[in-house]
Parts: C-alpha cells; sequence; structure tokens
C-alpha cells in the first residue's frame, strides 16, 4: 500500500522462507488455517457435529479445488505486480468450449481438453499482450477483457451447452478416501508453480518484475514475456478449472462468471501472504489461503450460518488476517530477514 | 495578419497535439464523437429534453466517479462503494417507510454511516496497512451481507416522496417537458466542489501522495490523514449517489450492483492513472460521461444485448490503450 | 515507438474480434448433442427464434391452464393439475433416524438471492415449524448455495453423504447442470423432492413446480395482444439470458407475438435494476411511443411505470407480477395490466410432500401447481390481503393460515 515499505527491496522470499528463524507469511498462514480449524471444530462440536467426518473432510476438500486453479494462476500474476480479473469468464468460457467439443463423444475427450486450454492461453496471451506492449493498467485491461469474453459467452451460447462424457465426469466426481481427484490435480499443479517460481529463471524475474519493473528491466530481465508469460499460465490455470466445471455439470454454463471467483481468487491470494503489490509472496501460501476460505465454507455450512451472515463473516476475516500479516510485514525484524533472503533468492537464482 | 495566422496555426497544432498525446483529451474525444454518432443515428437525442434526461440519469455515476477519482488519485482502490450504494438506499426505504416526516432524519443518519464507512476504509488502509483492494472488498461483502441479514434478504418499506425529488425531478416540474434536472445541479456542485478541492493544498498534497507516498511523507504532510479523508470523500459521495439512484428509480434488491466498477472505469478512461499521483477530476467527469454516452449509444444503436459488453470491453481498452501511448517512453 | 504501438493496438483490437470469430466456429462444427433435439424440433417457421423454444412443451403448459386442478381449491400449494400418482409406500417408515416422527428434512436451496426466492423461503419455514410442532420434522438441515452450481453439487453430496436424511428437497439452480448430482442423490435410497427449477432426470419421487414459463410468457403476451390495437409497439424487459426458466417465458412470449400484429421495438436485459429499466425505457420513449411493456419477471416493474410519468406519457399496457409493489402501482394509476404469476406458494408444498411420502400416501410423479395471473377483477382482493405486507412481498405467497401470518412476512 504505502510505496514506502521499501518498494526496491522486494525479493522472492518463497524459496528461502524455511530458513527463517521467525514466522514468515507463509507459516502465519498455515497457523492461521489451524486456529480456524480448531475453532471451527470446537464450534461444530459443541452443536453435536463433527467438521473432521469423512463427509465434511471431502466437501472441504471440493471447495478448494475450483477456487484453487484459479487462485494458483492468480498468484502468478499478483507476483508480477498484475491482476486478473477475466478469470472467471474465462471459467465459463472454457467449460462450454470442453463440454461442447467433447459433445458427449469420449474419444474427443483429449480434443475437448486441448481446445479449452489452446483458448485459455489465448485470452490469457492477449491479456499479457494488452498489460506490457500497450501499457494498459492490468484492472482496466482484463476487466474489459472480462466483458468481452461475457458478451461473447451471452451472444454465443443461450444457457448450458455440451456434453462431457461420464469418463471425463469421474474428473469431477471420483475420489480417493475423502480426496477428491480434483484436489490432487490441483495440488499437482500448485506444486508445478511452486517449482516454477522457486527453481527456474523464469520464477524468479516473476518476483524480479513484480519487486520493481524498472530494476528488473535495468538488470536484463526481458519484463514484458514474463508479464505474458505469468498471463498465460493464469488463464490456463482458469480453464483448467473451467474443465472441472464442465466434468462436474456434464455440461458447460456460462453463468459460472457470476460466482465471483475473480475477486474470491485475489482474496484467496492475499490471504496466502502474497503482497498484493507484487515481488513477494508463495504459491504454498495461496493453496492455504484457498483452504482458509473452504474451511469457513464447510463450517458454515455444517453449522448452518445464514447465508447473508457468511459474507459479513467472510468480509472481516479477509481483513482482519491481512491486517495480520500486513502487521508483520511492517515489523522492523522481518525486514532484516528480507534482505538476508534476497541474498539466498539471488543465489539460488544463479544455480538455476 | 501573418502573426495571426501563425498564432492561430500553432495554437491549432497545439491542439492537435494534445489530442493525439493521449491523457484526459482521449476522453473528451471519445465523448464527442459518441455524441455525434448519437445524433446523427437520433438527432432527437440533440433536443433539450432528451440530453436533460441524459444527464439526469448520468449524474449519479458522474457522482461516483468525482468520489472513486479522490481515492484512485491518492493511490488507492475504493471497491466498497456499489455496495454502499445499495446499502444506503435500502436502509433509506427501511427506516422511512415512506413518512415523509422521517426524510430528513434519515438523510442524517445515512450521511453518518456512509461517513462512518469511510472512516473504517480509510484507517484499516492506512494505519492497519491492509491493501485498499482488500479493505474495501471486504467492505463490500460486508455491507452486501449486513443489509441483507438486516431486511431478511429483500428490501423492505419505500423512499418518501420528498426523498425522490432529488434523484426524479427537475425544475419546472412538468412531467415530458424541458426541466432541468435536480441530479445535474447536484452533479455540477459535486463537480466544482471537486474542482475548488483540488486546487487547495489538500488536493496538491492527495496527487503528491498518489504520486510519491514518501516524498510527501518527507515534506511534512500526514500520508495516512490524506488518504483516510480520500476515502471519506468517497464513501459521502457514494451517500450522495444513492440518494441520487434511490431517487430516480425506487428500491429494487439490485441497486448498486456492479457500479464499483463503472466508477472505476470511467475513473480510468478519463486518464487518471490507477496507482496514483496523475489524472484530473473534470477528466473523470468526462470518463464518466463519456461511459454513459456509450450506453446510450449501444440502445440507439439497437445492439443485441448480449454483445454490448464485448463492445464496451474492446472499447475501453482500445481508449485507454490510446491514451497511455505516449505516457512512458 | 508510436507507430509500433499505433499498430500494435490495432493488431490487439483486431485479434481480439478474431478470437471471438474464432472461438465462434469450433462448437458449431460440432453441435452439441443436448441441445440438438431441441434445436431441431424447433420449425424455422415458428417465429420464436430462441433455441429454447420446444412445440411440445408450449402446447401442453398452453393446455394445461385451462384444466381444472384436482385437490381441494382453497389451498392451491396441494392441487395438481393432471396428476399421475406414484407410490410411496417403500418410503414410508423406511430408513433414517426414527420411526413414525421427528425425521431430518434436508433442503439443498440454490439461493435466497431475489425477493420471490425470499419470499418463498419464509413461507417454507413457517410450513416446517407447523410439521416440527406436530413432531413430524425433528431437524430442518439447509444449505444455500448462493446461486453456485458448483456449491449446490457439493451440497447435495454432502446429504447423501451424512446418511441420515430422511428426505432431500433440492431447488436447482440451474436444470442442465444438477443433474449428476441429483440423480447420485436418487441412487441413495432417499426420497429426492425437486421443484420450482427442474432437472433432467425423473429419477425424483416428485417435481414440483407450477405450470411453467411458456404458460407464464405467453399469459402476459397474449394480454397485450388483446389489450392492444394492431400495430402497437411493445418493448420486453428481460432479466437476464441462458436461465431456462427465464428462457421459456420469452420464448412463448416472441410466438406469441410472431403469431400477433404486435410490433415488439426491443428486447432489452436488466438484470432487474431499477435504474437500468428506467434509463432504458426513457430511452425507448425519446424515440418513439411505447404501447406495451412485457416484462419475464416483476423486479423494477415501477420503475418502468414511472418512467412513462416522468416522460409525460400516457401509461402503457403493462405486463408485471404478483409483487406488491407493482399492484399497489397498478392500483394507483388504473393502468390496464396484468400481474402474471410464478406461483410463489410452490415452496410450501415440497414439505407436505414429505409429509405424505414418509406417511406412505401417493404423491404425483410431476406435481404440476396452478399458475393463475392476477387480473383486474380480483386487484383488489389481493391489495386488500397484503395490505400490510412489504412492496417486495408477492400476493401469490399462500401462506395466510399458517401460524406465524402476518409477522413472519411484514417483521423480516
Amino acid at each position: 500500500m504505502t510505496a514506502g515499505t521499501g518498494a526496491g527491496t522486494k525479493v522472492g522470499t518463497g524459496a528461502g522462507s524455511a530458513r527463517r528463524h521467525h514466522l514468515g507469511s507463509t507459516e502465519i498462514v498455515y497457523l492461521a488455517l489451524v486456529g480456524i480449524l480448531v475453532i471451527a471444530g470446537v464450534l461444530v462440536a459443541v452443536r453435536g457435529g463433527n467438521l473432521f467426518a469423512q463427509g465434511n473432510v471431502s466437501y472441504m476438500l471440493t471447495q478448494t479445488s475450483l477456487l484453487g486453479f484459479v487462485a494458483v494462476g492468480q498468484t502468478l500474476v499478483v507476483l508480477c505486480r498484475s491482476l486478473d480479473l477475466s478469470v472467471g469468464y474465462v471459467v465459463a468460457l472454457c467449460s462450454l468450449i470442453g463440454a461442447t467439443t467433447m459433445a458427449g463423444d469420449p474419444s474427443r475427450v483429449w480434443l475437448g481438453v486441448v481446445a479449452a486450454l489452446a483458448v485459455a492461453a489465448g485470452v490469457g496471451l492477449v491479456n499479457g499482450l494488452i498489460i506490457s506492449a500497450l501499457r494498459v493498467n492490468a484492472f482496466i485491461a482484463t476487466l474489459g477483457m472480462g466483458l468481452i469474453v461475457k458478451g461473447f459467452l451471452d451472444t454465443r451460447f443461450k444457457g448450458p451447452e455440451g456434453e462431457v462424457p461420464l469418463a471425463f465426469q469421474t474428473f469431477g466426481y471420483t475420489r480417493i478416501g475423502p480426496v477428491p481427484v480434483s484436489t490432487i490435480v490441483m495440488l499437482l499443479v500448485a506444486a508445478a508453480a511452486f517449482v516454477l517460481l522457486t527453481r527456474t529463471r523464469a520464477g524468479y524475474h516473476m518476483f524480479a518484475v513484480g519487486g520493481n519493473l524498472d530494476v528488473a528491466r535495468l538488470s536484463g530481465v526481458r519484463t514484458g514475456r514474463t508479464l505474458v508469460l505469468a498471463h498465460v499460465l493464469c488463464s490456463l490455470c482458469a480453464g483448467v478449472a473451467g474443465l472441472l466445471i464442465a466434468a462436474r455439470f456434464g455440461t458447460g454454463n456460462a453463468l459460472v462468471y457470476s460466482y465471483g471467483l475473480d475477486l474470491d481468487s485475489i482474496a484467496a491470494v492475499v490471504l496466502g501472504g502474497t503482497l498484493l503489490f507484487g515481488g513477494r509472496g508463495s504459491v504454498v501460501g495461496t493453496v492455504g489461503g484457498v483452504a482458509i476460505l473452504a474451511v469457513l465454507d464447510t463450517a458454515f455450512n455444517v453449522l448452518d450460518v445464514n447465508p447473508f451472515f457468511k459474507d459479513v463473516l467472510r468480509g472481516v476475516i479477509i481483513i482482519a488476517a491481512v491486517a495480520l500479516y500486513a502487521r508483520r510485514q511492517i515489523d522492523p525484524a522481518s525486514r532484516r530477514v528480507r534482505f538476508g533472503t534476497k541474498g539466498s533468492a539471488a543465489r539460488g537464482g544463479d544455480v538455476a | 495578419m501573418t502573426l495571426t495566422a501563425e498564432t492561430s496555426r500553432s495554437t491549432a497544432r497545439q491542439w492537435r497535439e494534445r489530442l493525439l498525446s493521449g491523457g484526459s483529451w482521449t476522453v473528451l474525444a471519445l465523448l464527442v464523437v459518441v455524441l455525434v454518432v448519437i445524433v446523427v443515428i437520433n438527432p432527437s437525442f440533440a433536443e433539450p429534453v432528451s440530453l436533460m434526461a441524459f444527464a439526469k440519469k448520468a449524474a449519479p455515476l458522474v457522482v461516483l466517479a468525482v468520489g472513486q477519482y479522490f481515492v484512485i488519485v491518492s493511490g488507492e482502490f475504493d471497491l466498497s462503494v456499489g455496495s454502499l450504494v445499495g446499502a444506503q438506499v435500502v436502509i433509506a426505504a427501511r427506516l422511512m417507510d415512506g413518512d415523509e416526516a422521517l426524510t430528513w432524519p434519515v438523510l442524517g443518519l445515512m450521511l453518518v454511516f456512509g461517513l462512518l464507512v469511510g472512516l473504517v476504509n480509510g484507517l484499516v488502509t492506512t494505519l492497519l496497512r491492509v491493501p485498499s483492494f482488500i479493505t474495501t472488498l471486504g467492505m463490500m461483502l460486508v455491507l452486501f451481507g449486513a443489509i441483507r441479514l438486516w431486511t431478511g434478504g429483500a428490501p423492505t418499506g419505500a423512499l418518501s416522496e420528498s426523498f425522490r425529488v432529488l434523484g426524479r425531478k427537475g425544475f419546472p416540474d412538468v412531467p415530458g417537458q424541458f426541466q432541468v434536472p435536480y441530479a445535474l445541479l447536484v452533479a455540477l456542485v459535486v463537480v466544482g466542489f471537486a474542482v475548488l478541492l483540488m486546487r487547495r493544498p489538500f488536493g496538491r498534497s492527495l496527487v503528491a501522495a498518489g504520486d510519491n507516498a514518501v516524498a510527501t511523507a518527507y515534506s511534512g504532510a500526514s500520508v495516512w490523514w490524506l488518504r483516510t479523508r480520500a476515502f471519506l470523500l468517497s464513501s459521502f459521495l457514494a451517500t450522495v449517489a444513492a440518494v441520487l439512484i434511490g431517487g430516480f428509480a425506487g428500491v429494487t434488491a439490485q441497486v448498486g450492483q456492479g457500479l464499483e466498477f463503472m466508477a472505476i472505469t470511467a475513473v480510468v478512461l478519463g486518464g487518471v492513472a490507477l496507482g496514483g499521483g496523475r489524472g484530473t477530476v473534470v477528466a473523470a467527469m468526462v470518463g464518466a460521461l463519456a461511459l454513459e454516452a456509450l450506453f446510450t449509444l449501444f440502445n440507439q444503436l439497437a445492439l443485441p444485448s448480449t454483445i454490448r459488453p464485448a463492445v464496451q470491453g474492446v472499447i475501453i481498452i482500445v481508449a485507454v490503450a490510446y491514451a497511455a501511448r505516449r505516457r512512458r517512453t | 515507438m508510436r507507430p509500433i504501438r499505433a499498430l500494435l493496438a490495432g493488431t490487439a483490437a483486431a485479434g481480439l474480434l478474431l478470437l471471438t470469430a474464432c472461438t465462434t466456429d469450433a462448437p458449431t462444427e460440432q453441435p452439441p448433442a443436448a441441445e440438438k433435439s431441441a434445436a431441431e424440433e424447433e420449425p424455422a417457421e415458428s417465429g420464436a427464434e430462441s433455441e429454447w423454444f420446444v412445440q411440445e412443451d408450449y402446447d401442453r403448459e398452453l393446455a394445461q391452464r385451462d384444466v381444472e386442478p384436482e385437490g381441494p381449491a382453497d389451498q392451491p400449494w396441494l392441487q395438481a393439475i393432471e396428476p399421475e400418482y406414484v407410490d410411496t409406500a417403500d418410503f414410508a417408515g423406511e430408513g433414517g433416524t426414527s420411526e413414525g416422527g421427528d425425521k431430518t428434512l434436508c433442503f439443498s436451496n440454490a439461493s435466497v438471492s431475489n425477493p420471490w426466492r425470499v419470499t418463498g423461503w419464509i413461507t417454507m419455514q413457517q410450513q416446517v415449524e407447523v410439521l416440527q410442532e406436530e413432531g413430524v420434522i425433528g431437524e430442518f438441515r439447509v444449505s444455500d448455495a448462493a446461486d453456485d452450481d458448483n456449491k449446490q453439487i457439493s451440497d447435495i453430496q454432502a446429504f447423501v453423504e451424512a446418511g441420515d436424511c430422511d428426505a432431500i428437497v433440492i431447488s436447482p439452480s440451474t436444470t442442465a447442470t444438477l443433474t449428476p448430482a441429483v440423480e447420485a442423490a436418487c441412487e441413495s435410497g432417499t426420497p429426492v423432492i425437486v421443484f420450482d427449477r427442474g432437472v433432467n432426470t425423473d429419477c425424483m419421487v416428485t417435481f414440483i413446480h407450477p405450470i411453467g414459463g411458456y404458460a407464464y410468457g405467453a399469459v402476459g403476451a397474449e394480454f397485450l395482444v388483446d389489450n392492444l390495437d394492431p400495430g402497437a409497439t411493445v418493448l420486453a424487459l428481460r432479466i437476464l439470458p441462458g436461465v431456462d426458466v427465464l428462457e421459456h417465458r420469452w420464448a412463448a412470449a416472441d410466438k406469441v407475438f410472431s403469431e400477433s400484429d404486435i410490433d415488439v421495438v426491443g428486447v432489452e436485459f436488466t438484470g432487474g435494476d431499477g435504474a437500468k429499466i428506467k434509463d432504458l425505457v426513457t430511452q425507448y420513449l425519446q424515440r418513439g411511443e411505447i404501447d406495451g411493456i412485457w416484462m419475464d419477471a416483476g423486479d423494477g416493474a415501477v420503475a418502468a411505470v414511472e418512467a412513462f410519468e416522468d416522460a409525460g406519457q400516457p401509461y402503457p399496457v403493462f405486463v408485471g407480477e404478483d409483487e406488491m409493489s407493482f399492484l399497489r402501482k397498478w392500483d394507483e394509476t388504473g393502468m390496464t395490466a396484468i400481474g402474471n404469476v410464478y406461483s410463489n406458494f410452490q415452496w410450501r408444498t415440497p414439505i407436505l410432500a414429505a409429509q405424505m411420502i414418509w406417511a406412505g400416501e401417493e404423491v404425483p410423479s410431476e406435481w404440476v401447481l396452478p399458475q393463475e395471473p392476477v387480473v383486474q377483477e380480483d386487484l383488489a382482493d389481493f391489495l386488500e390481503a397484503n395490505a400490510d405486507m412489504p412492496s417486495l412481498h408477492y400476493a401469490k405467497f399462500g401462506g395466510e393460515d399458517l401460524p406465524g401470518y402476518p409477522e413472519a412476512w411484514t417483521d423480516r
């Protein structure tokens, strides 16, 4: 928020958090998650229920997967000091592209997946180019792109369309024990993003671009290319989420765009400790942030909380949690650590 | 003779360069082009009655855009204004329930409530250092839920006739004839007041805080209080907009939805930089007018309802890209 | 540098349009199987260009309007049109936590995101309270999906998994997308009751709904045709695209208009937002006269009427809904109007159906409730009966005999 929080010194910490002596933001996220789990568990127990019953656990995990895909992608763009407000529309678009291309034919499943992901990547590419080459602010660029996709969806599709073969519906419904396959896939995608950010040059560049665009450019980072890559990956993640929707619904549905995935995913990313102003954060934190929201959803559901009260609580909890992290980020002690990890991140970069 | 020709030529060049150089002039050009196209398609739009109807409709967005301008130019966002407009209209309807005598007390209460929301937004953002995107997103959820919790899900009550005068009526008060809507006067007052405010030290410091908060702090200004005041202004103007919108169309369950994005789009269309420090309040107003004119144009073109968002998306991206052309080379 | 930028801007804009164009082709190459039948059945000359139009359903619904429903006349929520009963003896006293009483009723609600659903939801809760006091229902467990199909699927799965629901009531958020989840619920052996919007399966014990969208849309359109001169202009105001119940309303109205001499000057999506409605109507009035307004749902109808007042134009012939604010405006202005009804009292029926199923009484497999519009003759009665009700209340809510009346609806 304040430009004074040391804009020039923010460099990646995703890799180095484990090496710290005291709590980094990712640890706080997971502490908060545990805290919320305990409180929710006790509240449910008082009412005579069990939050950790298999049904509730799988409900919780199912709730993580859809938002998880979108939020992991969103993390990449937020790290680059960008954001993507078009993800909800991309999810809806890809659910329809996937379902209509599959058209109920099991042999066309792969075609559907490829078509949906190709379209998603295309939208991400355009987003990235508008932002980096045309210098349109990401907020407006992706808001505008969202409107464009919405116009296309409303004009072209008159409601749910397409048919997903049963073979692909298993992606939405199969579970291994209490763990849905979709959650496992989401975690794999998150792991891939984690590796990207902590082990590859492109990942370091994302931190650099988000930390300080000018410094990154002067250091020889191809900032435009990095930003475009982040947006393409973000849209791809949204595309996977769209395929998940198609698998769960057995068809594509345009109205998915009204679920509020855009703002929810940004909330999850920030809840996960990633700075909205880029350059600092981690996918691991985002997964924690998504889990916090899913635990809240499940607990509200089991406790039969009034749906409007849920909104109030969500709003308060999001603000409170971010206020908590923000306090740590202005703590002078953590600032020293940031200088420390800057060095380690740079070394990591040399190795890669 | 030659001298005047030279001067006029150079002024013409200046104007051309201004128009081509992007920034706030782009949006003015956009507004003019859109209005001209509307008039060409439907000459009756240029009649005073139609223009006044347009002004009445556009006034709330202008007011909201001015409020959003203060926040954006100081380097922040206010996503809560749409929910706040909705909340205020519903509060007003429920509390006054059509009773004329309660109009002024309820207006007073709305003012207090609006300022309270602004104060919370501002203090959480500045003192607790929560990014304003998140603060106001949270506030949006809280207001949305709380207001429905309070009314059981759907608005109850009714707005009094005197409450609705500002948004609905004008003078002379003859339906269907030429009238100057009160909403237009409110919007003009708001814009005038905003222009004056931006010329005062407060306005200059606000822009400075958006441009470089650290330098502004070193220069002795208290950045947190500047920004908090911006949020107070935004919430206050959202309350004014609520009075206009509630007056214009009464209470519906959907009132206010999506207005935050409209207001931000209007401000950015006006060439005000997200992230702060650049742009004028008049340009924000022109942005709001351009956006409303665009909606009117879609209607006049009888463009299918469903394709409109796509065209809107293309136009705002292209307009902002065009305005951004030379900014940072 | 500058020309490059301009070029980029141009290509980007062109790219955007191309992108939209390209993706348009992909689906049309392979028409989706699910929609194919509906699209093909529709003869091109019907005039109803909507791919939602199904002649067969349209004819049936229009015929059902004239059928005398079976059941008690003073309790329309228990009436049924042309019922085909199914035996529920298998469910009587079977399964669940307890025999013969204190059953657990689970309800997966799509949302309470509009006033119509809010009104119905209050009515349903009041009905549940009655049965709770009678000892029929023990626990009433509710999940609200907030219009999120994905969440509703999880909600239904959670009910099935919990295993202690004695009946599951579902008000689906979207017809097509909830089908797999409802099928899974049916397979669990628990009696499933679906109401309001349907699903593409008949596995549930009973599907409760008023006559339907075609009848709703046609009633309004026919009213306009009957009350307007040939060549009259009508503006259609719709909420949003892509929702089947709303699409059916428009498909039917479109069909009726296309077979008449009515000139439909515009079809607009408003989101039910009063400000948008008033602005749109005002603009149409600037361009020419509007003789009639057709709405697919009554939200914001008053704003549309006000647009005529503020423009100094005579009132149009108006198709609204049985929402109190509109009925009051109608009465106040004395205009020619009809209050369409999508029977709100249907929210009571699923609860009573659950009771019947537990008792082993037979229920209609498709329980079609009556759906009669509010007309001028009975306007005064409805206004008087609902005099204390809030403006966004629905006249045909059917809860007058419940113990919570009227406070539950007035002081919410």
